[in-house]
């Protein structure tokens, strides 16, 4: 199981060829009070950098986009009735969708957490 | 996506305070302003409707409009001012007593809003001939130039910009304000009293823009900075940004120069009919008077309203909104509200469609969202009248 990381702060968690994509603490903290999610279907398919979900807060909506490409085997469902867990776990119960990936190659262009703890830094 | 410069933003005479404070700064209306703090934006919020919330709102325009040839004289100098500044606003500020304030707005020719703005009669007799007008901050400098072209010689504008201007606002303002200007809680709403702070005059005013009772105060930057860090050792008081200022008004239903009114709408349409005062309508003698009055009497062909999205998202401001698959209106502000626990919004719809509990749908993101109109505002104001 490894963990891969964007420019735009999403976060994937691969384990065979399903992956589980979410938004990082960073991201989630920069947002403030999550009371919005809108995760993708099952079945959706997506390019890499694809808008895939949409997170709101207070002040705005922001997209999430799709790290890699692939098709959504689940969206988080339990984000509808309880936007916050974004906030209050946005790495773990906060994930927003599960997908198979179309071309694993593509995650060799992420980051490794300690590149993104650095990029995290510089901003 | 490219970030905001920086660069060319004026600052507030509170700026470091904000930085101090941890603030999160973006630009606004030209200046670098708190958005929010580190309590966040809804607990901001929440913290304003329950105890004492306290807003920079250094970057609108106050300012003084005054008698060329000189203040004082009493009701006859206010007539003067009050007919001049009358040929830009459709209210009744003649008839403003002193110390009251009224809202109302700054019309073209063609009766479209080109601001809101609150006018204010001083008090005292030697003060007459004179107003306090504050104009919005995005919109001040065309505000102030076309009152300079439109009373030159006759009256001169003293801008008040570079003083701060901050509101406290809350259930608990009143206690809290009260032990900083003694006799300010018996203010009425949209009254106000001078003061003097450390030998400055200060303008306290009830009034302001999160629907809760609180105070608007002019103060100088050598009283204000001060005054304000004291208060903030208050633990009824909390600094509160921007983000928290905009659903406030939002859930009060006041409206956001730009966004809920612009020039191509007039205040009938605006649901702002009540700024202007019986008296005005008869004498049909400020800008767009003929347009504004069709439209009281016939009605607007669109009207302002509340929207209660009947599902979770938010519709934000441009949000297409359909019945049975046809446009009729738009979203003009919308967002979360945090005191309602749920989506709030506002906008246009035809005038036909703007009775209370129509069925509408909000396209957002492609897909159709029930809402329906509903009254404004949200919550219950908390004014003290």
């Amino acid at each position: 199981m490894t963990t891969y990381y964007t420019e735009d702060h999403e976060w994937i968690t691969v384990e065979g060829d399903i992956a589980t994509v979410g938004i990082t603490k960073y991201a989630a903290d920069q947002l403030g009070d999550v009371v919005f999610v809108e995760v993708p279907e099952a079945g959706a398919s997506f390019g890499k950098g694809d808008d895939m979900a949409v997170v709101e807060s207070v002040k705005a909506a922001s997209d999430v986009y799709a790290p890699v490409a692939g098709e959504v085997t689940e969206g988080n469902g339990a984000l509808a009735d309880a936007p916050e867990t974004v906030n209050e776990d946005p790495e773990g119960a906060g994930w927003f969708c599960k997908m198979k990936l179309s071309d694993s190659g593509e995650l060799g262009s992420l980051m490794n957490v300690d590149a993104y703890k650095a990029f995290c830094d510089g901003l | 996506m490219a970030e905001p410069t920086t660069d060319n933003l004026k600052r507030t005479p509170l700026h470091d305070l904000h930085e101090e404070l941890g603030a999160k700064l973006v630009p606004f209306a030209g200046y670098e302003m708190p958005v929010q703090y580190p309590m966040g934006v809804k607990d901001e919020h929440l913290w304003t409707r329950s105890e004492a919330g306290l807003f920079d709102v250094s970057h609108m325009g106050p300012c003084f409009l005054s008698l060329a040839d000189g203040i004082g004289g009493g009701d006859e100098a206010h007539a003067k001012i009050a007919a001049l500044i009358e040929t830009l606003v459709p209210s009744d500020i003649a008839g403003l007593k002193e110390g009251q304030a009224r809202l109302t707005v700054l019309l073209n020719d063609e009766g479209g809003i080109l601001d809101d703005l609150i006018i204010t009669r001083p008090i005292g007799e030697e003060a007459q001939g004179s107003l306090y007008i504050v104009v919005n901050g995005a919109v001040k400098e065309a505000d102030w130039a076309l009152f300079e072209r439109t009373f030159e010689g006759k009256a001169v504008l003293t801008r008040a910009d570079d003083r701060i201007l901050f509101a406290l606002q809350g259930p608990k303002a009143a206690e809290v304000m009260q032990d900083f200007f003694p006799g300010c809680a018996e203010l009425k709403f949209m009254r106000h009293m001078p003061f003097e702070l450390n030998g400055t005059r200060c303008i306290v005013s009830r009034c302001g823009y999160t629907g809760e009772d609180g105070f608007e105060v002019l103060v100088s930057p050598e009283a204000g900075v001060p005054l304000i860090k004291e208060m903030l050792t208050d633990e009824r008081v909390k600094p509160i940004g921007l983000g928290a200022r905009d659903s406030l008004r939002l859930e009060a239903g006041l409206c956001l120069y730009g966004h809920d009114m612009d020039t191509t709408r007039d205040p009938v349409e605006a649901d702002l009919a009540w700024v202007i005062q019986k008296k005005r309508r008869e004498q049909a003698n400020f800008p767009g008077a003929e347009r504004i009055l069709k439209a009281l009497s016939d009605g607007p062909a669109e009207k302002r309203v509340g929207i209660k999205p009947l599902e979770r998202a938010p519709a934000r401001e441009g949000t297409v909104i359909e019945i049975g698959g046809e446009p009729v209106g738009v979203v003009t502000s919308g967002g979360f509200g945090p005191s309602v626990d749920g989506p709030v919004a506002m906008g246009y719809v035809r005038a036909d469609l703007a009775e209370l509990g129509t069925k509408i749908d909000l396209m957002v993101r492609g897909k159709a969202r029930a809402a329906e109109v509903c009254e404004l505002p949200f919550v219950k104001p908390n004014y003290k009248r």
